[in-house]
């Protein structure tokens, strides 16, 4: 393909026509069958590109506001697919098969075995379903909390008590499809991730500098071609004069800092390291209340007497109130802090999401890592004999995806409220009141990062939570649908545009890597809960085993011998020590292509500069010769 | 709406999708899009007929855009230099705006498109219009001429890689295929 005009192609396509009579039979058919297969492809992909979802919303968003945000509209959109996709794995390889066995469609029936080698009292389970006359509100509280009647539906772990189903002949592993659904899931997400971000990762790569684009990249690639609002296209323009005039300065900054003395330097340092430690101390605070609220709740929630429906509802939703509020305040105070740290604007920038990031995703840890304690805590003899507390816990995995699903719902909520409580107030009032400080207070920015990382809080948790689940990717799908709506119309009407623009490419990036810390993150409590944490025997698929891991050593021991020793093999030492070598090599064979490769590309330059001096030192003796 | 008559031909329809990056849909709006610019009375022969310059600057993709009357000079094809653009010269633009269309095509037509004296090269000229452009057309939303002294010179540092002050074609090209952003901010689409 090359920049020609339509009419140059048509000349030169009419001269391939001409000559392909004089080529052979093979050559001709080789060159229409190629034409005819790139015809299918651009017709499947038209095709497809109508089941692309909200594309006629998104492009009228990148039409007014640029790439900027509607990158954020697109990540979202990824989500929504990526949760749905989740949804239909759980639910067509677990709940479905569970259904069908437990109502006995299709010749189905299931096996609940009572576990071997367990004490009687760790088995004993009673659900405290809705019996007899209940008023309406416990409906409201139960769904809201998951407790009551939701508490043995397919939401929850607990519904899974199934030890293998059989659909006419076949034996359908509960348990094994349980773990490997689990493990399915979180494979799909990394690989998906990983393929959307590999664009964006190469660029970031390569670019040595500075991740908030050079010069050239800013006034070549800087004008958004798309937007078609004049209004936009001012902001626009304010927006890049203030971004190349911020980078300007921050250029001469660079300098001054480098000129920087001694003594300037040791204050400097003392005020950051004293400043960090400041933020290590909120951030300790945080994970401190998060905790007594998360133990104060288990205890009180338990505490059946307590019959007044707001105070439970309160108790029971109280650690999702403090992640929030955390979440709110502790980015306020770092934004705070970051001024004194004399940091240049753009990595003040980056130290504040970096910052953020970690205190939304650590939240959920804290949460988890209280509910364990809680869980796992063991004082009689009888309780250490089932590795759990059976009395407060018997089905402990319900439990934990109990609490998974108030966030959840919580989080839901939250964004609802602010939108309708906060935004369209404050619009009316900007609009209606033209008293000084409302004014100076203005509309709220679309702050993306902020968006983003409640996208990603609420993907965490569902993540987490699918495990003790299963069907909370689709309360999930659902959730991101709803919000997409909630954001367009709330950014049409209530919000003002950044003054700070914002890049598509750096922001793609900037999300997907967030995305993968939350997903890597979410690896380590599902390790935990699976490998090391021991299973309930009084429900679940897992009951028959020691931690739910174990089932797939069982499952193992059922191969024929020679697989099964090829698998000792594979997971044994004699195989993975030099596995790991042979990849070291690899690596440090590959960094020193790449170095030898950036020096060449050096030495071209040198060459080329030279060249060029050349040229005109020549060009010059001949004018001279000419005269 | 122009009813059954002002319909592309069929071989027409499929002689431009052979040589444009566009699709079919892109195509027929495309075709939609220009009629609807031209008088009700030559909507018949869209294809042969070429709409003035001050028609095509009315499309909101070009009202807003400060390269519009760049735009519209290098891509018409007109023999008597008024920049009027005929149905082909508008495929043509829309195909490298498009989002399918190679990143040398988008480049070389962005090269031309920021050269404005049309010398080939971008020299200091160039980029001090171009920089121009981008801020707005104001007396205050221009950078003074210390800064943009500053700024011409971080950007030839970075581009300009044989040093003779300006940037040639295949050094713009370079320095465009390693920006992130540059195949995501030069689309556009109906």
């Amino acid at each position: 393909e090359h920049p020609w005009s339509i009419a140059e192609k048509r000349r030169i396509r009419d001269c391939q026509q001409a000559d392909i009579k004089y080529l052979s039979g093979w050559k001709q058919w080789k060159r229409t069958s190629s034409k005819s297969l790139k015809k299918v492809l651009s017709e499947v992909k038209e095709l497809s590109s109508y089941l692309e979802l909200w594309r006629h919303d998104i492009h009228s968003i990148e039409g007014k506001f640029g790439t900027g945000i509607q990158s954020y509209f697109s990540f979202l959109r990824f989500l929504v697919l990526l949760t749905f996709v989740i949804f239909i794995l759980m639910f067509s390889f677990l709940t479905l098969p569970s259904i069908i066995a437990k109502y006995g469609i299709f010749n189905s029936s299931f096996a609940e075995s009572p576990p071997k080698n367990t004490e009687l009292h760790c088995t004993v389970y009673t659900p405290s379903g809705n019996q007899g006359l209940v008023y309406f509100y416990t409906y409201l509280k139960d769904l809201l909390s998951g407790t009551g009647f939701l508490e043995m539906t397919s939401l929850f772990y607990g519904y899974y008590t199934i030890d293998a189903a059989w659909f006419s002949i076949l034996r359908y592993n509960l348990p094994l499809a349980y773990l490997l659904a689990t493990f399915a899931y979180l494979a799909l997400s990394l690989l998906w991730i990983i393929k959307r971000s590999v664009e964006g990762f190469k660029q970031n790569l390569v670019h040595h500098e500075d991740q908030f684009q050079s010069y050239c990249n800013k006034v070549f690639a800087g004008w958004d071609f798309c937007i078609t609002d004049p209004n936009a296209a001012r902001l626009k323009h304010r927006s890049l004069q203030y971004e190349l005039q911020t980078d300007l300065e921050e250029e001469r900054l660079k300098r001054k800092i480098a000129d920087r003395t001694m003594k300037e330097k040791l204050r400097i340092y003392s005020l950051r390291i004293f400043i960090n430690i400041i933020v290590i101390a909120v951030l300790s605070g945080c994970f401190y209340s998060i905790y007594r609220a998360t133990v104060f709740s288990q205890e009180n929630s338990n505490d059946v007497g307590n019959k007044n429906f707001q105070a439970n509802l309160f108790v029971q939703y109280l650690p999702s109130v403090v992640i929030t509020l955390a979440n709110f305040i502790a980015p306020q105070i770092f934004s705070f802090l970051i001024t004194f740290e004399d940091y240049s604007p753009a990595f003040e920038i980056r130290l504040t999401l970096m910052r953020c990031v970690f205190v939304r995703l650590a939240n959920i840890g804290v949460l988890l890592f209280s509910l364990w304690s809680q869980i796992s805590h063991c004082t009689t003899d009888k309780c250490k004999a089932c590795g759990y507390n059976y009395e407060l816990y018997p089905c402990w995995e319900s439990e934990v995806g109990r609490e998974m699903y108030k966030l959840m719902i919580f989080d839901f909520i939250i964004i609802l409220a602010v939108t309708l409580f906060v935004d369209f107030p404050r619009k009316l009032l900007v609009t209606h009141c033209s008293c000084k400080p409302v004014q100076w207070c203005g509309l709220q920015e679309f702050g993306i990062s902020d968006n983003v990382l409640e996208i990603i809080y609420g993907q965490t948790i569902c993540w987490i939570g699918t495990f003790f689940s299963p069907l909370l990717p689709a309360i999930a799908t659902i959730k991101y649908f709803i919000i997409f709506y909630i954001k367009k119309i709330s950014l049409i009407h209530t919000r003002k545009p950044a003054a700070r623009p914002i890049r598509a490419s750096s922001s793609n990036f900037f999300f997907l890597v967030v995305l993968l810390i939350g997903l890597v993150l979410a690896f380590v409590p599902l390790g935990i809960s699976i490998a090391h944490i021991p299973s309930s025997k009084a429900c679940g698929p897992f009951r028959s085993f020691n931690t739910s891991w174990a089932v797939v050593p069982a499952t193992v021991l059922g191969f024929p011998t020679g697989l099964q020793q090829v698998l000792h093999a594979i997971a044994s030492e004699a195989f993975a020590v030099p596995f790991f070598m042979v990849i070291c090599l690899i690596m440090v064979y590959l960094i020193a292509l790449a170095g030898a490769h950036k020096r060449v590309v050096e030495q071209l330059r040198e060459q080329l500069a030279l060249e060029s001096r050349d040229k005109l030192f020549l060009i010059r003796k001949i004018t001279e010769a000419q005269r | 709406m122009g009813g059954s008559a002002s319909l592309l031909p069929r071989e027409a329809l499929g002689e431009y999708q052979e040589l444009t990056f566009l699709s079919k849909q892109e195509i027929l709006l495309a075709y939609k899009r220009f009629s609807e610019l031209l008088p009700k009375e030559e909507r018949e022969n869209a294809c042969s007929v070429r709409v003035p310059k001050s028609q095509i600057l009315k499309l909101p993709e070009l009202r807003a855009n400060p390269f519009q009357h760049r735009i519209c000079h290098v891509f018409s094809t007109s023999d008597n230099g008024d920049d009027s653009m005929s149905f082909e010269d508008f495929l043509d633009m829309l195909s490298v705006f498009s989002d399918s269309a190679i990143l040398e095509v988008k480049s070389h037509y962005a090269f031309r498109i920021f050269d404005f004296d049309d010398d080939g090269i971008l020299d200091r000229k160039d980029l001090e219009k171009l920089v121009n452009c981008l801020t707005g057309q104001g007396e205050d939303s221009q950078l003074s001429n210390a800064e943009m002294e500053q700024l011409i010179q971080n950007i030839l540092e970075e581009s300009d890689i044989d040093k003779d002050g300006t940037i040639n074609l295949s050094e713009f090209q370079l320095v465009v295929s390693r920006s992130p952003d540059f195949a995501s901010s030069f689309k556009i689409v109906l």
